[in-house]
């Protein structure tokens, strides 16, 4: 019973690390419709950026500001060049223009900070912690805590500030909120440079547990059941769709596994989001989407 | 006046157009390179040292006076754009014929493998390819020079024995064996099973599915069987997660075995602390000291020509390979020359040269690659020449030999290898050659 209760908490804290990344991409589904591919890419930029300027002498904290600033440029210029013309085209388009997008993130950063892969150390040790008889990553613990306090935080910018106001004004109906002076672009501005921070955040967490490297950007394929399980436009969905599909791929590959053949972990999460599509297709927290036929 | 010249000029374009190329004394090396894309790291390092030592041979006059000349297509280790570079290659350039083909990458090498035997140009499958191929008279332009995966397996269980007390000692040992979730993982399945079998050893075989970068069950699961030794069978990132996610489910880095493929100081490096103590196979040590790295450093890289866009990675896992891979196919060429005169010549030359390659301590002192390369004996039937392998383990900062060259079992693995090639030439329709009568 200690080893499934191991293996249960163990894909908790896993499933928290997906909810990092799929935090991302709710928040800009949220407030513009559209499924933001580059999503892994700018989590993929951001991290060789920080650790780029690590290696180059440049001390923790200031790294982590300079890194924000260019996510915040990086999110301005994709605001201009890319949605702003492409402003009323179908989501299809955007979303085409997302994975172009990722194309090309990818490329600059590589070209700009080298192919090489990178270690990157937070300081936060790993070694396992034993507590009530169960052995937990400290690591893992510290980036469950990290998660809490990133989505506390985006709640209070939705809900108690004007920026929030405006945003949840858009994705309600991005027509009437222009009509009464929200301007689009800015809110769509304001979104992408949050999920570069949230890029930003889950880059250093990823990055220290798989070192700094092209894979990075691979991250993106286990947020996509969290995402249908949690709903495109929810925080709180996309926490709670991490957990689940955390916990089930880690006891379905340790219980499943010997029966019916290893390596079940990649595609079991997706077994799980066909199902929550065929039962609930806006997943557990998501807004139904009601149109007038 | 604008009549006559125009059409002057169109003469003397016509005439130039029938004009046949004149092939340079220059032989030439098609690059299915990879420098961008999930393996670059590899890709770069790699063909880094590959070309480096190409223009180590240059600036000392060549092959016998014929100069070495290489092109790179962009493969980003995606299988239809190598068969795309393949064919933009093969033909040679300008006029220098094209020797080999060296894709690094299992799956460009299957999807060119019936192409290389068809236009008779050799493939070069440097510790990696099918194990099959090994034999020579079904796979003629196949190498998988050095070591084929069974024999890597071999190897480390043959140096397990030896840590334990002997072969003997492997009896009622644990041995886990943690491979990634591709053909290339797959490969050695079957034959670490035979293994057990003859040893006694239990064995349990965890698939960690591609990428890699989640293995918290895989490793939950280790504990639980706490097994003597782990032998990981990794690429890219599932490498550094393997070593993190042990230290994280109290498993010691230094119960550790990795494979050729999870060697690198790019496997060892992002996972930190974890990895110190982590023991590995190579064929190709790092490090700097061999004089063949020296001339390299004083020829090419001081001069300002080297290939490596990061100077630090000179003399590193994967830089060292790519100068092996070089010798190898250089050496290949000269023997080649020996016999078909000192000119360019054709795929088909080249790889009588590869079959008739010979590496002694005495050649590879002259080489300054005593140490680096291991002894390599080739012929029709055997195209992987060698099958030894050395251990080197980490030490937080750098990779440090820890054993000399450990055979594999070749003639444990030989009739399997010919089992398989039977098969394979069976399907295909393929009449082996007779290697008694080639010469």
């Amino acid at each position: 019973m200690e080893f499934f209760f191991e293996v249960l908490i163990g894909g908790l804290l896993a499933g928290v690390m997906y909810s990092l990344v799929a935090i991302g991409f709710v928040l800009i589904y949220k407030a513009s419709g559209v499924f933001n591919f580059a999503q892994g890419a700018m989590v993929l930029f951001a991290a060789l950026t920080f650790v780029s300027l690590l290696e180059r002498g440049v001390p923790f904290w200031a790294a982590f500001a300079v890194t924000l600033a260019l996510m915040v440029a990086l999110a301005l210029l994709i605001e201009r060049a890319v949605l702003r013309p492409l402003v009323n085209r179908s989501p299809i388009t955007l979303f085409m223009a997302t994975l172009g997008l990722s194309y090309v993130i990818e490329g600059a950063a590589q070209a700009l900070w080298g192919a090489q892969v990178h270690g990157l150390e937070l300081g936060i040790s790993d070694e396992p912690l034993e507590l009530g008889g169960l052995l937990l990553s400290q690591f893992d613990l510290f980036a469950a805590a990290t998660a809490a306090v990133l989505v506390i935080a985006l709640s209070l910018l939705f809900n108690r500030t004007r920026i929030g106001l405006a945003l949840r004004a858009v994705a309600d109906d991005p027509l009437a909120a222009q009509a009464v002076g929200v301007r689009l672009q800015r809110v769509w501005a304001v979104v992408w440079a949050v999920a570069g921070f949230v890029g930003l955040v889950a880059g250093l967490l990823w990055g220290a547990r798989l070192g700094v490297q092209f894979s990075l950007s691979l991250v993106v394929l286990k947020a996509l059941p969290v995402l249908i399980i949690g709903g495109f436009t929810s925080v709180s969905g996309a926490i709670v769709g991490g957990l689940l599909v955390g916990a089930s791929e880690k006891l379905a590959e340790v219980y499943l596994g010997p029966w019916i053949g290893g390596g079940l972990e990649n595609w079991f999460p997706y077994v799980l989001a066909l199902l929550f599509l065929l039962v609930r297709p806006a997943g557990l927290f998501g807004e139904r989407a009601i149109e007038r036929v | 006046m604008f009549k006559r010249t125009f059409a002057g000029v169109a003469l003397a374009l016509a005439a130039t157009a029938f004009i046949p190329v004149q092939a340079a004394n220059e032989q030439y090396f098609p690059l299915q390179s990879y420098r961008v894309g999930p393996y670059a790291a590899g890709g770069t390092g790699f063909f880094g040292g590959f070309i480096d030592y190409l223009k180590y041979v240059n600036a000392n006059g060549g092959v016998n006076g014929v100069k070495l000349t290489w092109s790179e297509c962009e493969t980003e280790y995606v299988v239809e754009k190598g068969v795309e570079c393949y064919e933009r290659l093969k033909k040679g350039l300008n006029g220098a014929p094209a020797a080999a083909t060296n894709p690094l990458s299992v799956g460009i090498a299957y999807a060119t493998l019936d192409r290389s035997t068809a236009d008779k140009l050799p493939l070069i499958t440097i510790n990696h390819g099918r194990t099959d191929s090994t034999d020579g008279s079904v796979f003629p332009y196949v190498f998988p020079l050095q070591l084929n995966p069974y024999s890597e397996v071999s190897a480390i269980v043959n140096w397990i024995g030896e840590q334990s007390g002997g072969a003997a000692q492997l009896k009622g040992k644990k041995i886990v064996t943690l491979y990634h979730g591709s053909p290339y993982g797959k490969e050695t399945n079957e034959v670490l099973q035979v293994l057990a079998d003859k040893y006694g050893f239990e064995l349990t075989l965890i698939e960690v599915p591609h990428p890699g970068n989640e293995q918290q069950s895989q490793w939950l699961n280790i504990r639980r069987l706490k097994p003597d030794w782990v032998i990981l069978r990794g690429w890219g990132v599932m490498n550094p997660v393997a070593l993190k996610t042990a230290q994280k489910v109290g498993f010691p880095a230094n119960r550790i075995i990795g494979n050729i493929w999870s060697n690198s100081e790019e496997d060892a490096a992002p996972a930190g602390a974890a990895a110190k103590g982590f023991i590995s196979i190579t064929t190709h040590p790092s490090g700097t000291g061999f004089p063949v790295l020296q001339g390299i450093k004083a020829q090419v890289v001081d001069k300002g020509e080297g290939d490596l866009a990061d100077p630090k990675r000179f003399g590193t896992v994967y830089y060292n390979l790519g100068v092996v891979n070089g010798i190898l196919n250089v050496e290949a060429l000269r023997i080649a020359q020996e016999k078909f005169g000192q000119q360019p010549l054709t795929g088909e030359q080249v790889r009588w040269g590869f079959e008739n390659l010979r590496l002694d301590d005495a050649r590879l002192e002259a080489l300054g690659a005593k140490g680096l390369v291991q002894p390599l004996q080739l012929s029709c039937a055997d195209h992987e020449g060698g099958g030894a392998v050395r251990f080197q383990h980490w030490d937080g900062e750098k990779w440090n030999l820890i054993s000399d060259w450990v055979q594999a079992d070749r003639a444990l693995l030989r009739p399997i290898i010919e089992a398989s090639a039977r098969k394979y030439a069976e399907e295909k329709g393929i009449t082996p050659r007779d290697c008694s009568k080639e010469g």
